[in-house]
């Protein structure tokens, strides 16, 4: 028989109270119980990073933690932090450099991309894809992906607007 | 794929973890931080009826100093090793390894007491420790008891708990004056396991290698010290002469088993390539 858990967590600000099976991922709970499909389910045991989501301010995959993991806890998703408008600089640059391709990655990339904005600021390319080594874009459209990112930290640096 | 069904417990003590592991036997695995669990569940390589999650137990998540010894607990994640100025300067052959340890992400949640106690050859905390000389302490039923890491890594996957034991800390020495560290590892992608991998540790003493630990992994079914290695040194002072008695030594004693991608011969001469990458970075 499946074991059902009650959990509360707080979902981009929100607590969302939900009976979930205790084997539900954290992923499948955000895109199927609280219908937030911008996380994307691809490998689903923790390689491709397509699945990133923050909790408690910390990127982690979606697909190694389980639902009843974040009970209490914050979680953040691509709809709450594009809504906050806290990834728009990243946004606008994945844009105007078409740094994405099927755009199945770029949610995943735009989380991990900002965690790397806010930890080290003064990034290199080359700290950029080793940051991005746990995110996957099949399209392999990765410089144009680093290139965004790299405009996104240089534009910060010379405090120009974005 | 999605886990297989399991109940789920959040821990409160270490008495209850214990008590939940005897009663379940094989059926219970322990949940920390996961990053190896829930991957091994979602393919379908394990389906226990319990996981029991004991990341909310207390004093098992610090870092902390005591005189010649750095106490780890289990708790602590990957990213707070790196993080972790103590790690830095007093047991700096882990700071070195946590960077090949997976991505930012894993990082931010895998354990270090995870690491220990899933025991996959291909890790590196396993290897340091034994290179360090760490000691593991252990919590059951009957209290703690601490094991070295020489004693701890049994086999494939295999360690010194006995059923309703956890790993609650590990203790490395403190890196002394004049202690060497690396940490090499040869991967087909970042992140990924290693092929082959050496955390290596020496003393260097009046510009001579003195008690040089090499200890590597991908190489077998436990992190294996090559102590012939690490003899054929003693003494010597760094150069081409003391990387060509350490690589014979080492062919003496490595025996490699094949992988899905490497021959066995292949890791033992990327073996002795890191054996000789390893001694000239312990060198300078």
């Amino acid at each position: 028989m499946e074991h059902v858990v009650e959990i509360t967590p707080i979902v981009n600000g929100t607590p969302a109270t939900r009976r979930v099976a205790a084997r539900t991922h954290l992923i499948d709970f955000l895109r199927e119980e609280l219908g937030l499909t911008g996380a994307h389910v691809g490998c689903e045991h923790g390689v491709c990073g397509a699945c990133t989501v923050r909790l408690d301010g910390k990127i982690v995959r979606g697909c190694l933690t389980l639902a009843v993991q974040a009970n209490g806890r914050r979680v953040d998703t691509i709809e709450g932090l594009s809504d906050t408008g806290e990834l728009s600089a990243l946004q606008q640059a994945f844009h105007e450099r078409n740094a994405f391709q099927c755009g199945f990655c770029t949610p995943g990339m735009l989380i991990a991309a900002q965690d790397l904005v806010e930890q080290k600021p003064m990034a290199t390319r080359a700290e950029i894809r080793e940051h991005l080594s746990g995110n996957y874009c099949r399209c392999t459209g990765y410089q144009a992906i680093v290139d965004a990112i790299e405009a996104v930290l240089l534009d910060r640096r010379t405090g120009a607007p974005r | 794929m999605k886990a297989p069904p399991f109940a789920y417990v959040k821990a409160e003590s270490i008495e209850q973890v214990s008590d939940l592991l005897l009663r379940h036997g094989d059926g219970a695995r322990i949940l920390a931080g996961g990053q190896s669990l829930l991957a091994a569940l979602n393919l379908r390589l394990s389906g226990p009826e319990l996981l029991i999650d004991i990341t909310g137990l207390p004093g098992m998540a610090d870092i902390t100093l005591h005189g010649k010894t750095v106490r780890i607990g289990a708790l602590v994640t990957h990213a707070e090793l790196e993080r972790s100025p103590v790690i830095a300067q007093h047991v700096p052959l882990l700071a070195q390894a946590v960077p090949h340890v997976a991505h930012v992400a894993i990082r931010n949640v895998g354990t270090f007491g995870g690491s220990i106690a899933l025991a996959d050859p291909a890790a590196e905390y396993p290897a340091c420790a034994v290179a360090l000389g760490a000691i593991f302490t252990l919590a059951g039923k009957k209290g703690e008891r601490r094991v070295p890491a020489r004693e701890f890594f049994k086999g494939l996957y295999e360690t010194a708990l006995q059923p309703g034991e956890v790993v609650i800390a590990g203790e490395f020495p403190v890196h002394a004056a004049g202690e060497h560290s690396a940490l090499l590892e040869l991967a087909r992608r970042h992140g990924d396991y290693a092929i082959v991998g050496v955390a290596a540790r020496t003393r260097i003493d009046d510009g001579r290698f003195s008690d040089t630990r090499l200890a590597f992994f991908g190489v077998g079914d436990k992190p294996v010290l090559a102590a012939r290695a690490g003899a054929a040194v003693e003494g010597c002072a760094a150069g081409p002469e003391a990387i060509a008695s350490a690589q014979a030594a080492l062919a003496t004693e490595l025996h490699p088993a094949a992988d899905l991608q490497t021959s066995a011969s292949a890791k033992l001469h990327l073996a002795k390539v890191l054996t000789s990458r390893a001694l000239t970075a312990l060198a300078n």
